[in-house]
């Protein structure tokens, strides 16, 4: 399919519903079908925007293939130690920001709310998403995906995908 | 006989009721009077703390600013490509002189009146210092010399940038001892690139995690991840050794020396040893053997503020900057070498997911560290017990040890003093 002969309206609504779906299933913690939103050979990086900007390339997670991201979640399953925490993400109204043929990039701001056991709810991350979003499979699935955060002070540590 | 400071010190107590071993008061880290203490006689004191990367002030007018414990300053490379490190507050009334993270600049300049000074830290000049038209200005004694920012002693070793506020403190390398400089340089050992930095907030005293970096013992039982994949077990071939006043640490291993099927036997029972667990994606491991002694993980921890650290070819050093008695900032800068090959500096990417805030091999201890700081509490008859290895500062040709642990609380005990503070 040649994305860029479908109606804008249409492409943004594919492009918000996907962003939301990934917030839901990490909000929810159904980690294990996060994964499932990204095609085989894809990128994900959460990054601080501190290094974003000077173009320096260490991110805080980095991944180069879907494997890696199931990896990360078998990792905080199974092998990782963390407070006990929930998220909640708050996105914004995406922004088209270009159309090719096989792929459209948005940017969204975003917020991550955690929540521990105390009860108290702090905002933990605060970035820009920007995607890249292909049609694959029938599907729309991530390409490639970078949180850049503003938020470099991390919060004890991070285990969950933002 | 017996010394009052050595039972605490451990080892030595075995004509007293109490146990072989060092325990030290937990109201050492929930004290504002530790804190204050420490920051005058510690990082303030006899001591070299870690301030930079030389990499990360590359050119004449380049600077940095950091903290010293929790006193902001600012390191710049000056025209004559020397390195200086000065106080970030105004000679003035106070105000912070640079207010970026880093840049590059002529000079430094206080936004508040715009005193200027030199890349060293001399005042050059102050707004108004006649007055107008006749009409206020300083007084007519004021001497631009004796209004400087404070400047530090500075020394450098193989890229790393320390600074003291002592005079008297030895020079860096007598500071360090020959083990802990001679692998500094291991790992320094050619120029350098920056990859980038990732900051960490850990809400817990930061002499948690200056025993959390001495301590070989935890390391194959609460990252899981670590010891899964073999990256690091108790079982392998390591040691733990000090420099001559055991202030800094040197902690090492070597993957690959272990015998998989004996650790089955040793790890028998333990909820850390679950290898069921397989990587879809292996190319996180994959990587390459850079040194020649085979070593693949070294923890140098220097006291007081720098760990600088090798997990297969993640390169790294974290500095700790103190924000109270409860809490400190853990800022990790990542390097490679400035002659890494593309392939290179991908392995080192890919990998640097296995440290950091959200490293799989790291995350834990700041967990670790805050579990222990919600526990601890002033009540002074409250101590820990840290005898593992024997109860002594000793070195260590195994890594199931607490020795380099000992070896900092006397060193922290003769700087800023335990058992006299606690109140």
């Amino acid at each position: 399919m040649d994305l860029s002969t479908l109606p804008r309206t249409e492409l943004l609504r594919e492009v918000t519903d996907l962003i939301a779906l990934h917030a839901e299933l990490i909000d929810d913690d159904q980690l294990e079908a996060w994964p499932d939103l990204f095609v085989e050979d894809c990128h994900y990086s959460v990054l601080p925007r501190e290094n974003a900007d000077r173009g320096l390339p260490v991110a805080t997670i980095f991944c180069d293939s879907r494997g890696m991201l199931v990896d990360r979640i078998v990792s905080l399953r199974r092998a990782n130690i963390f407070p006990v925490h929930h998220y909640r993400h708050i996105i914004s109204t995406s922004r088209i920001h270009e159309v090719r043929s096989d792929a459209v990039v948005a940017h969204t701001n975003y917020l991550v709310l955690q929540t521990r056991n105390t009860g108290r709810s702090f905002v933990y991350n605060a970035g820009k998403y920007v995607d890249e979003i292909v049609f694959s499979s029938g599907k729309f699935l991530f390409r490639s995906k970078k949180a850049i955060f503003d938020t470099d002070l991390i919060d004890t540590l991070m285990v969950r995908p933002i | 006989m017996l010394n009052v400071q050595d039972t605490a010190v451990g080892k030595v107590s075995t004509d007293t009721e109490e146990p072989i071993g060092c325990r030290i008061p937990y109201s050492v880290f929930t004290d504002d009077a530790f804190y204050k203490a420490e920051q005058e006689h510690l990082f303030r004191g006899p001591t070299w703390n870690f301030v930079a990367l030389e990499a990360e002030v590359p050119n004449p007018g380049d600077f940095k600013s950091t903290f010293i414990g929790d006193t902001p300053v600012v390191v710049t490379r000056d025209k004559d490509q020397s390195l200086h490190v000065v106080v970030n507050r105004c000679a003035h009334r106070g105000a912070t002189v640079c207010r970026a993270r880093q840049g590059n600049v002529p000079h430094l300049e206080c936004v508040y009146h715009q005193w200027a000074y030199e890349l060293n830290g001399d005042l050059m000049g102050v707004p108004f210092r006649r007055g107008i038209k006749g009409k206020g200005g300083m007084p007519a004694d004021f001497d631009l010399k004796q209004h400087g920012l404070v400047k530090l002693r500075v020394e450098a070793l193989n890229g790393l940038v320390f600074a003291t506020f002592s005079q008297e403190v030895e020079p860096l390398t007598d500071y360090l001892g020959p083990l802990i400089t001679k692998h500094v340089e291991r790992i320094m050992c050619r120029p350098i690139k920056i990859l980038g930095n990732q900051r960490q907030f850990i809400h817990g005293n930061w002499k948690l995690y200056a025993e959390n970096t001495r301590d070989p013992y935890h390391a194959s039982l609460l990252h899981l991840f670590h010891n899964t994949f073999g990256l690091y077990r108790s079982t392998q071939t390591g040691e733990c050794l000090m420099d001559e006043s055991k202030r800094h640490s040197f902690l090492y291993s070597k993957a690959g020396s272990n015998d998989a099927a004996r650790d089955s036997e040793v790890y028998q029972d333990s909820r850390s040893f679950d290898t069921s667990f397989s990587l879809q994606d292996p190319s996180l491991l994959a990587g390459r053997s850079e040194f020649p002694d085979g070593i693949t993980l070294v923890i140098l921890a220097l006291y007081p503020n720098l760990i600088l650290q090798q997990i297969s070819n993640t390169l790294a050093v974290r500095q700790i900057v103190t924000h109270g008695p409860d809490s400190f900032e853990l800022v990790w800068t990542q390097f490679g070498y400035a002659d890494d090959d593309a392939e290179m500096d991908a392995i080192r990417l890919k990998q640097s997911n296995l440290i950091g805030p959200a490293g799989m091999i790291s995350m834990e201890d700041g967990e670790a560290v805050e579990i222990v700081q919600q526990a601890v509490s002033s009540d002074r008859k409250a101590r820990s017990y840290i005898a593992m290895g024997g109860g002594g500062a000793d070195d260590a040709d195994h890594l199931v040890t607490e020795g380099a642990i000992i070896g900092f609380w006397q060193n922290y005990r003769e700087m800023v003093g335990i058992e006299e503070r606690v109140s």
